[in-house]
């Protein structure tokens, strides 16, 4: 299985009688970041800690860098990163205390001093860990989970707590690991973060997978195409659209009225459409849909409400 | 290897940082012997057997020392690393289980010499105490003493369901020791039944032991202490490793 991080077929995980896990598998590509998605209790917290070699998995076989993790954990353990979802630090140990203890625990440790840079933690290396903020502390657990210089780095729910901007700056830190050469592989419940993130995105619902694509093409599966939104003033005529080439679908609701349609010129056909007839038209914009759409059309959860 | 040591020193490191413990196993048993040594000073004192103040209760403090990391520091220690993930933490890289436990033992029983060799130069400069037995013989039942009250405590940190609950249960099983163990007030205080009840107080073994070599007792008169913590030890040792969690 040369070109694969990861090897996961038949993985299955039950606490008593849930089901956490129920029988998947999938495989991730050297080099790139595989993103798994799914509601709350959708099973990617045990899925990511049964690849750490920190759970047992009731059945399936893994191969993690060509290792088990349950028979190789240690070997194992040398040559990944992990960053767990909940997790601390003893409140007094200071920032760089912190990595050169962790780096002590690896055969082969990378500088960790670089990494203080690289996660802007210089300025805070003598603060204890108590002290730091909440984006800081996420930041300290990437340091600590690439103090070995792994091949692969596992990251549990980032983002999760951050403000935008913080989030924003953790992407860009993901992609930088990418652009190191290692593989990445996260889970997240933000969409966006996945869209922007994942080269494949693994969608899972009550411990099965709904999906398993590119974020791009799971967005064209399912096949909404493109949503025009525009505010019509009074003498807008609701039959006006339903003849343009393409449109599939138009809504309204008062003056705000939405088209769905497919195709590249859908856009300009629409507004020449309304231009014809002398309609006007304010605040005419496009949407396309986007992974939360899909996850939401994909995941039982989506049929509830939004997550 | 080098993990463990690297994980000691920085336990060592994060418990000299934490006040209330390092008070508690350094200073308040110096404070304690200030106390009642600026009372009864150090004379041959019948009350004391014939012995002075400070001679009987040097041995005796150090059994307050022993419970205050056992029964203390390490359920709270153990029980707050587990709730807050960072045993977690250490399991998924490569140091070993073992390493993690024996870097707390080590460091918690370190600190526990080191508050004993505090007290004993505390009470040798300021009130010349004097000592009648042989050395390695009591370090060797202090360190006897020492570890099975650690079992203890790990004991508490493997049943205990959260920190909270595992410093509750250190402080209800110190407490009596401390008061009923003649760790504190000698025996000689107590009416018979308390006395008798301090019999079934485990830190009473310790304090019986430490004094007894403290003052050149044969070994073979303390043979029931030295059951009784030897027992307690396997004990503890076999039903916390059976029973520990690490998440």
């Amino acid at each position: 299985m040369k070109g694969m991080a990861i090897v996961a077929e038949g993985l299955r995980k039950t606490y008593g009688n849930l089901v956490a896990v129920d029988g998947i598998s999938f495989d991730v590509r050297e080099n790139e970041i595989f993103g798994v998605v799914g509601p709350n209790g959708a099973g990617k917290t045990t899925t990511i800690e049964c690849l750490e070699g920190l759970r047992s998995p009731d059945e399936g076989r893994l191969s993690i860098l060509g290792l088990d993790p349950r028979r190789e954990g240690r070997e194992l353990r040398e040559r990944i990163g992990v960053q767990l979802q909940s997790s601390a630090l003893p409140d007094d140990i200071k920032v760089r205390e912190a990595l050169g203890l962790f780096a002590s625990f690896y055969r082969k440790p990378a500088d960790w001093r670089p990494l203080l840079d690289a996660l802007g933690l210089a300025d805070k290396r003598d603060a204890p860990f108590a002290k730091l903020s909440g984006g800081q502390k996420q930041r300290l657990f990437i340091a600590l989970a690439l103090v070995n210089d792994p091949e692969l780095v596992f990251l549990d729910e980032l983002t999760t707590g951050l403000d935008p901007h913080a989030r924003r700056a953790m992407w860009d830190l993901v992609r930088s690991i990418r652009d190191r050469g290692k593989t990445v592989f996260l889970t997240t419940h933000y969409m966006e973060e996945a869209e922007a993130l994942c080269g494949r995105v693994l969608v899972i619902d009550r411990g099965r997978i709904v999906a398993l694509d590119t974020p791009d093409e799971l967005i064209r599966r399912l096949g909404e195409g493109t949503r025009i939104v525009f505010a019509a003033d009074e003498g807008y005529d609701p039959t006006l659209l339903g003849k343009v080439p393409g449109v599939v679908k138009i809504e309204q609701d008062g003056g705000r009225v939405v088209v769905t349609g497919t195709g590249d010129r859908l856009v300009v056909l629409v507004v020449n459409a309304l231009d014809a007839a002398g309609t006007r038209f304010r605040d005419l914009r496009t949407e396309r849909p986007d992974l939360e759409d899909v996850f939401l059309a994909l995941t039982q959860e989506g049929k509830g409400g939004r997550v | 290897m080098k993990g463990f040591w690297k994980l000691a020193g920085m336990e060592a490191l994060l418990y000299l940082r934490e006040p209330i413990a390092s008070f508690f196993t350094m200073v308040f048993p110096i404070l304690l012997l200030f106390l009642f040594g600026s009372i009864y000073g150090n004379k041959p004192n019948p009350f004391y057997g014939g012995r002075g103040m400070v001679d009987v209760s040097t041995p005796a403090y150090m059994a307050i020392i022993i419970g205050s990391t056992a029964l203390m520091s390490i359920p709270i220690a153990i029980s707050t690393y587990r709730e807050r993930g960072i045993l977690r933490r250490f399991r998924a890289t490569p140091l070993r289980p073992a390493a993690v436990l024996g870097a707390e033992i080590s460091v918690h029983l370190v600190m526990t010499l080191l508050g004993a060799a505090l007290l004993v130069v505390a009470a040798r400069l300021v009130y010349g105490l004097h000592f009648g037995g042989n050395a390695a013989l009591v370090f060797l039942a202090l360190v006897l003493s020492t570890l099975s009250f650690f079992s203890v405590g790990f004991l508490v940190a493997s049943l205990a369901p959260n920190a909270r609950v595992a410093n509750l249960v250190g402080m209800v099983l110190y407490f009596p020791n401390l008061f009923l163990s003649g760790a504190t007030f000698p025996t000689e205080m107590f009416p018979p039944t308390i006395k008798a009840i301090g019999n079934f107080v485990p830190m009473t073994h310790i304090v019986r032991l430490l004094q007894g070599l403290w003052f050149g007792d044969p070994v073979g008169r303390h043979l029931t202490e030295i059951v009784v913590l030897g027992g307690l030890l396997v004990v503890g040792a076999i039903i916390s490793a059976l029973t520990f969690r690490w998440e």
